[in-house]
């Protein structure tokens, strides 16, 4: 019995981004420690469906296979995870494997992220130090505040949270939790503080922090357990602060 | 509208929600509550708010502004949410739908009651306890009114919650916990003044 144990799963597959998405299901035969990359390099290896038709192998993007990049994302069993770590053993059958439809969709299981790649331009999330000399070292930062910064570091653009948050879709163009909170943690460190007030700025633009609805899912989806709900608050802290200056001046800059 | 507009108009949808139309909510359901110590006592007390000094603008000031305001910025709000509870299923994201769909409610709710009573009152209606109870007399405008005051008492207890994170005054988990229960508390307490109010015009 053991030996011609399979494993079921059901494809969401899109052959163009404007074409329409259809089902399609291979049944795979089962190996020990079998992740569902591990399984989509068996169906690209051997791509016959289900039906035992001859077809396409199915599309997705990996990169590092360790959950740190974030390239893998898609919707499995009707969440949004990496494929890298879901390991078949932990998933009821038969496994259903969907693209991250918040973004478009490339082709099969691939969507393009950029819109996440430009927020983080847009909300300004790096230190600019560059400049015509050397500016010698930096404030020091302590390091109860760096262990606790590492955290929201740990952030891999992955997306998951945008396909869980029910603000972030076609009809509005919020940016999402995971940018909002590389504002805070740029405007932590000791010397990206020096503009905070400028991330501050782009996220009460439009489409920014306040098109938060307070549904939380972001903070129960994310992958790297991100405290994202806290920082969309300490945010709304910032900002009203930040608004109040804008409003009346300030003699603190 | 201009560009970058929307983090004003953002949070002051927020704030008049609680100031003034949460107040006035809050108010206007104390007030009722006096029906349960019989007809006089109510007409006593809607006569004297019929009576303050410089009604018209306190309604428009205090009241009709700041509530469609409110209920029309809400509904573009409402409407740009694409739920998905049945995905994930967590209490917020649960509090998320109800806020939006309680909001809609509410709207319909106040627009009727609105109608039957302050623009009938404009029409020469007196506004007072018999017209209550001869509106509560149907069993549907009963559950209807039952529906219309728990959906408005619900939007306001669970919208004061988002209003504490909107503004960054509870920031940390603990406190955004504490505050779901103060304003469970809110809810309930709000509920029951409410619901005795109109069980006392039948
Ligand atoms: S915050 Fe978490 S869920 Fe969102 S993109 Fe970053 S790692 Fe992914
Ligand atoms: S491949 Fe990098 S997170 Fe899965």
């Amino acid at each position: 019995m053991a030996e011609n144990k399979t494993v079921r799963f059901i494809v969401t597959r899109q052959d163009t981004p404007d074409s329409a998405p259809y089902e399609e299901e291979f049944v795979l035969p089962y190996r020990q420690n079998m992740n569902v990359i591990s399984a989509l390099m068996e169906i690209r290896r051997n791509p016959v469906n289900a039906k035992g038709e001859e077809t396409v192998p199915v599309s997705w993007d990996m990169n590092c296979l360790e959950e740190v990049c974030g390239a893998c994302s898609m919707v499995i069993n009707g969440k949004p995870r990496q494929s890298c770590t879901a390991l078949v053993d932990k998933l009821e059958q038969p496994i259903r494997l969907e693209p991250m439809k918040t973004f478009p969709v490339i082709r099969d299981l691939q969507v393009d992220r950029s819109r996440m790649f430009d927020s983080l331009k847009r909300v300004k999330a790096w230190i600019p130090i560059d400049g015509t000399y050397d500016l010698g070292p930096g404030p020091r930062m302590p390091e109860r505040k760096r262990q606790w910064a590492y955290e929201l570091s740990k952030c891999m653009t992955c997306g998951v949270c945008l396909e869980a948050c029910p603000n972030v879709n076609s009809k509005s163009d919020f940016i999402g939790p995971a940018p909002l909170s590389q504002v805070r943690l740029f405007n932590a460190h000791p010397t990206g503080e020096m503009n905070k007030a400028e991330r501050l700025e782009a996220i009460m633009g439009d489409g920014g922090l306040t098109n938060c609805g307070n549904s939380q899912n972001c903070v129960q989806s994310c992958p790297k357990g991100i405290p994202l709900t806290t920082s969309i608050a300490a945010l709304n802290r910032d900002t009203s602060i930040q608004a109040f200056k804008n409003f009346f001046g300030s003699d603190q800059v | 509208m201009a560009r970058n507009q929307e983090f004003l108009w953002r949070r002051l949808h927020s704030l008049l929600g609680v100031i003034p139309v949460g107040l006035f909510l809050v108010q206007h359901l104390v007030i009722n509550h006096f029906a349960t110590q019989g007809p006089e006592a109510f007409n006593n007390a809607a006569h004297f708010m019929e009576g303050l000094p410089f009604r018209i603008f306190l309604e428009v000031f205090v009241i009709y502004l700041p509530l469609l305001f409110h209920a029309i910025y809400g509904i573009y709000i409402a409407f740009t949410a694409k739920n998905n509870t049945s995905r994930y299923g967590y209490f917020r994201n649960w509090m998320f739908m109800l806020q939006r769909i309680t909001g809609i409610i509410t709207l319909v709710f106040i627009a009727w009651h609105v109608w039957e009573t302050r623009i009938a009152a404009a029409f020469g209606a007196e506004v007072n306890f018999n017209m209550m109870a001869d509106i509560l007399a149907s069993p549907f405008m009963f559950i209807f009114y039952v529906v219309g005051v728990l959906s408005a008492i619900f939007h306001f207890a669970n919208g004061l919650w988002s209003f504490l994170v909107s503004w960054g005054i509870t920031v940390s988990p603990r406190s955004q916990v504490i505050s779901t229960y103060v304003t469970i508390g809110i809810f309930v307490v709000l509920s029951v003044i409410g619901i005795r109010a109109l069980v006392a015009f039948i």
